[in-house]
């Protein structure tokens, strides 16, 4: 990537021949940047910043009797929010989030080795798009597709009734079981792929060099790879952890709406019970952990970079 | 050494044979699903037949929900497109700042309810009607983002020297841009188009909250799917699969090469 960086246009490169100063004394460069610049983030001044910064103005203010904000000073949203009632909503959906995270590194992680390591170079770009290619289709879909599987008179149970080998259907949808199994199926590209490329820039020969002295496959795991690749992880992670808190479709189609987490709790207080302000409140509760772990990753990162890992 | 290499490359394998399964087989029983020709959300194969994916051409809400998602996609992606070229253009040439590079992915990361109920409540603050033109907006808002990623990795593969030789001729900056540089970055651009169209075809949570009444084909699967499994939406579901495979494919393909491109142009959709 550093030599990438190097080699992009703007920085020049040693050996290229650079033409006669083009137009472009300073002046000419800052008002081209200030044109191709500023539409998109004037854009998403007006249609993010905006509507982020106003969900975090009506976190102050009360409801209003049929949806929208009275624009009344309270902190009653803030009081509210950490009622162990919600509370509980929140330390589930972090649960089952985390959960699937850990599920998605440990199924990822062998598959972005292998793609990574073991593959030649038409095979791994093959691999990748196999991959990818479920994460670009619709989300509902690939829920819905999981109900058809799941459900008592579904494909699985079905299938182990004419087998044999149950006598009852078993109870697979409805639980946090499916919810966990819906949001792995969605999330694990979002892991496999930066897990891949923190591999793929790997040295090979420090492994080489390392099963070469006799050192057994789990402790290269342990000592080297994995603390090479801590920012692809951690990417990897916030990536998954992320959507998965948010999510609600999943609980909705796959929990059966039994088990509530953070993303329906403000998808009810949005559309149901219409107290906006309140699930402004709730929102800023995700936005406040994506910051965190903003915050985190790019800690990672510098300090990645300081022991000489580039990413 | 060779023979635990041996070893681990066996299970590496059977790991991969087994992730593919999990990632595909759901899928394939849609699929097959969607051509038996039984009554109801029955699972027994009953035989081969294509009457529901004729039903599904003859259902007018979902034939007004395909529409309205069509519209509402080409509308966005336009958008997306332009502002993320100009967004690339600037990002790759005009600035070195980190901020700005970090700031782009922003839009992305948001969880998509934080970004779907904000924009509620600013439409519904500025008395903006919902519907198409609101959902066009809020899918251009990740949309550029997208965009300009694809774009970006197209323009870093860019040799400069060929403008500068057009501009050296004395060929002014905007006729240099159009017949030079646009038509060598437009793969990348084509590749971010197909890339937002499928990714705003595709797309529920947003919409879902900034729709208003207007339906679009993902709402009407929602709904289709909360009162349970149909045949019907098994053929939907089938038509949805295949077209987004086929767009997604063939922006991969014309963005393809540069071995650090997949990453960025599989980003990161929240």
């Amino acid at each position: 990537m550093s030599d990438l960086k190097t080699m992009s246009p703007g920085a020049e490169a040693p050996g290229r021949v650079v033409s006669a100063p083009v137009p472009d004394d300073g002046l000419a460069r800052s008002r081209l940047g200030w044109l191709t610049l500023s539409p998109a983030f004037l854009w998403w001044g007006v249609f993010l910043a905006t509507p982020l910064g106003l969900i975090l103005v009506s976190s102050f203010f009360r409801r209003g009797p049929f949806g929208g904000v009275v624009y009344e000073f309270t902190l009653d949203n803030y009081t509210r929010a950490i009622d162990p009632l919600y509370l509980r909503v929140l330390w589930y959906s972090v649960r089952m989030a985390l959960l699937t995270t850990a599920i998605c590194l440990l199924v990822g992680y062998p598959a972005a080795y292998f793609i990574a390591t073991r593959t030649s170079a038409r095979m791994r770009n093959a691999l990748l798009v196999l991959v990818i290619l479920p994460f670009w289709t619709n989300f509902l879909i690939r829920t819905y597709a999981w109900i058809v599987l799941l459900n008592r008179e579904g494909v699985i149970n079905r299938t182990l009734q004419a087998a044999g080998l149950t006598d009852a259907p078993l109870p697979l949808l409805y639980n946090d079981f499916a919810i966990v199994l819906g949001l792995v199926y969605g999330y694990l590209p979002l892991m496999i792929l930066p897990l891949y490329a923190a591999l793929e820039r790997l040295n090979p020969e420090i492994r080489e060099s390392a099963e070469d002295l006799g050192s057994r496959p789990l402790r290269i795991l342990r000592t080297i790879t994995v603390p090479l690749i801590v920012p692809g992880i951690v990417a990897g992670c916030v990536f998954v952890f992320v959507p998965s808190l948010g999510n609600f479709p999943v609980p909705q189609l796959l929990g059966g709406g039994r088990r509530i987490m953070m993303g329906n709790l403000i998808n009810q207080q949005f559309l149901d019970a219409r107290d906006w302000p309140f699930g402004s409140t709730l929102a800023l509760m995700l936005m406040l952990i994506l910051m965190l772990l903003l915050v985190v990753q790019s800690r990672v990162l510098r300090r990645g970079r300081e022991i000489g890992i580039d990413v | 050494m060779s023979e635990s290499r041996a070893g681990t490359a066996g299970w590496l394998k059977v790991h991969m044979g087994l992730l593919f399964g999990f990632l595909y087989l759901p899928l394939v029983v849609l699929v097959v699903l969607s051509f038996n020709d039984a009554r109801r959300s029955v699972v027994s194969w009953q035989g081969f037949s294509t009457r529901w994916y004729g039903e599904v051409f003859d259902d007018p809400q979902i034939l007004r929900a395909l529409g309205t998602t069509f519209v509402i996609a080409a509308l966005a992606t336009l958008l997306s497109v332009v502002l993320g070229t100009l967004l690339a253009l600037g990002l790759e040439r005009h600035t070195r700042s980190s901020v700005l590079d970090g700031a782009v992915y922003f839009p992305i990361l948001v969880p998509d309810i934080v970004t779907g109920i904000a924009l509620l409540s600013f439409y519904s603050l500025i008395h903006f009607t919902l519907g198409t033109g609101s959902i066009v907006i809020a899918h251009s808002v990740w949309g550029i983002a997208f965009a300009a990623a694809i774009i970006r990795t197209r323009l870093r593969g860019f040799d400069r020297s060929i403008e500068e030789a057009s501009l050296d001729l004395g060929v002014k900056e905007i006729p240099t841009f159009l017949r030079i540089t646009l038509p060598v970055i437009m793969p990348g651009i084509v590749s971010a188009a197909l890339v937002v169209f499928t990714l705003s075809v595709d797309e529920f949570v947003i919409a879902y909250f900034t729709a208003g009444q207007t339906v679009t084909f993902p709402i009407q699967i929602y709904s289709m799917i909360r009162f349970g499994i149909t045949p019907e939406i098994n053929a939907v579901a089938t038509l949805l699969l295949a077209f987004s495979m086929l767009l997604i494919v063939a922006a991969l393909y014309l963005n393809r090469p540069r071995p650090d491109g997949m990453p960025e142009l599989a980003g990161g959709r929240t």
